[in-house]
């Protein structure tokens, strides 16, 4: 059997394994490949979640990546509602959770993350929700409306985000956070605290340095939050925006490597030659910052889905790319290039007040990632910057009366 | 429905119906057309859908706003019909509509 009859068999048919099994089309596979999906529906995009779903602008059509014929039509077999829960690499097999197991030539490991669920009390009562698929989003959606009360744990984007999108709805926000700041894990505290402000101006609550200690409820339902300190803050639904975990465990029971997520190399590859793993799941090399990391981003995702194909169809490797993200709550589109590793110090260029400026994170005058709110040249300037690693005058970055392009040049 | 021929930058076309109220760039990914990746979906946060809009069509196209002005000034290749396809609505006055690539992309 030649290469391009190889089966491949995909694991998860999210944004990475949906976005794989085109490619792979596209770029000459004629083998069969089969597409194993948790859920009822084809893979769709998962950042309008958040905003546009829960805002009625978006629908399960819309968001999809590719129309469900697409599938059939490409000979892709797309199996819905079923998980892989066992991988045997000796006789490269899978077995899935409705008892069927399928020979694999070439396997993609692409299960993504699922989010973390707080093991404290009553966590498990009605409208304690989570968000990452539209189903979630449904039932978020479903709860939200003029006068419902949300109460978000962990002041991270994806709560942002639906506390932006609950005040659109006419729901109260709250949002409750464990640390002294929101976006701590994620954000400098300049634009922490420019959230902040501006999502207070916009009638959402805070509650910072809150430990939850509960949930309570009646007939089965969340009524309210309680606090470490002993408050109660009275709901009609609940978000748990507290980060998520890769769902790794089927090669980690399989003996590869895992550390927070699948190892794989630059080609998207585990250990074994015949098994790669793409998106949230893994964790992989970041080129330009010479280190291993778990970037949790579509970019990402789509970017290894790139790799794994090129690698399987004999293609050349795609040119690493600048880790990049994005936001957008209320009017403010935010996006985010690189990441802060090694960054010694913070510049900001624009003043926050008029909601339009940018957070540089420098290592000496060489830009490691860049937090532009509202403000297109800075980022996409700063992912070139970061990309080519040219020295950037400081003073003149800071200066807005000099071009983006100047700073650069 | 709007006709609408992509180009890509080996000069592979692709003729597809789109359907109105869709933008360019859905029509392209939807139907697996390569060189228009559109990593963040249409929120115009990334310029990986840019196209160049054949002449005739460049009034029926409409104007750019601020965002995607900006973001065209520093996506590479940018021609004077340079536009984002996830910023066009495809409606009937968008039928025979020919966009092409640029290499970036390819």
């Amino acid at each position: 059997m030649s290469q391009s009859d190889a089966h491949i068999v995909i694991l998860g048919a999210g944004h990475a394994g949906g976005t794989a099994a085109a490619l792979l089309r596209q770029y000459g596979h004629t083998g069969l490949i089969t597409l194993v999906g948790e859920e009822p529906v084809p893979p769709y995009q998962r950042p309008p979640l958040s905003k546009a779903w829960l805002k009625g602008e978006a629908d399960a059509d819309s968001l999809a990546l590719k129309p469900l014929e697409f599938y059939a039509e490409n000979n892709i077999d797309f199996r819905p509602n079923v998980r892989a829960e066992k991988l045997a690499r000796s006789d490269k097999t899978v077995t899935l959770s409705n008892g069927e197991t399928v020979s694999y030539d070439v396997l993609i490991i692409a299960t993504g993350m699922r989010p973390i669920r707080l093991p404290i009390e009553g966590a498990d009562l009605g409208g304690v929700l989570t968000l990452r698929s539209a189903a979630d989003a449904e039932a978020i959606k479903a709860a939200l409306g003029p006068g419902k009360r949300l109460v978000i744990v962990g002041g991270g984007y994806i709560g942002l985000e639906v506390a932006a999108s609950a005040r659109a709805l006419g729901a109260e926000a709250i949002v409750l956070e464990r640390e002294a700041r929101i976006l701590a894990r994620s954000a400098c505290e300049p634009l922490s605290n420019f959230f902040r402000d501006y999502h207070i101006s916009r009638g959402v609550e805070f509650v910072l340095g809150a430990g939850v200690s509960g949930f309570i409820g009646e007939g089965g339902h969340v009524t309210g939050v309680r606090l470490a300190d002993g408050r109660v803050i009275a709901c009609d639904v609940v978000l748990l925006g507290v980060g998520a975990t890769p769902n790794d465990e089927i090669a980690r029971d399989a003996g590869l490597e895992c550390a927070r997520g699948i190892v794989v190399n630059l080609e998207a590859r585990t250990a074994d030659p015949s098994v790669f793993a793409i998106g949230d799941v893994t964790h992989r090399p970041m080129p330009h910052y010479d280190r291993m990391f778990g970037p949790e981003s579509v970019p990402s995702a789509l970017e290894q889905a790139k790799q794994a194909a090129s690698a399987i169809t004999g293609r050349a490797a795609p040119a690493p790319e600048v880790p990049w993200n994005w936001s957008d709550q209320y009017d403010l589109k935010l996006q985010i290039a690189g990441l802060p590793f090694d960054a010694d110090r913070v510049l900001l260029r624009g003043d926050p007040a008029t909601a339009k400026f940018a957070v540089f994170h420098l290592k000496g005058d060489q830009v490691q990632a860049v937090e532009a709110i509202n403000s297109p040249p800075e980022f996409m300037m700063g992912k070139q910057l970061i990309a080519n690693r040219k020295p950037v005058n400081l003073e003149r970055l800071a200066d807005t009366s000099v071009s983006m392009k100047e700073v650069a040049a | 429905m709007a006709k609408i021929t992509y180009i890509e930058h080996d000069g592979t076309e692709h003729v597809i119906d789109v359907k109105n109220g869709l933008t360019v760039m859905e029509g392209a990914v939807k139907n697996n057309v390569p060189g228009i990746d559109a990593d963040c979906g249409g929120a115009c946060a990334c310029a990986t859908c840019h196209v160049y809009v054949d002449a005739a069509w460049q009034d029926k196209t409409g104007s750019t706003s601020a965002m995607e002005d900006s973001m065209l000034d520093f996506a590479e290749n940018v021609e004077p019909n340079s536009r984002l396809s996830c910023q066009i609505k495809v409606s009937d006055a968008l039928d025979g509509l020919v966009v092409r690539m640029p290499e970036s992309q390819h």
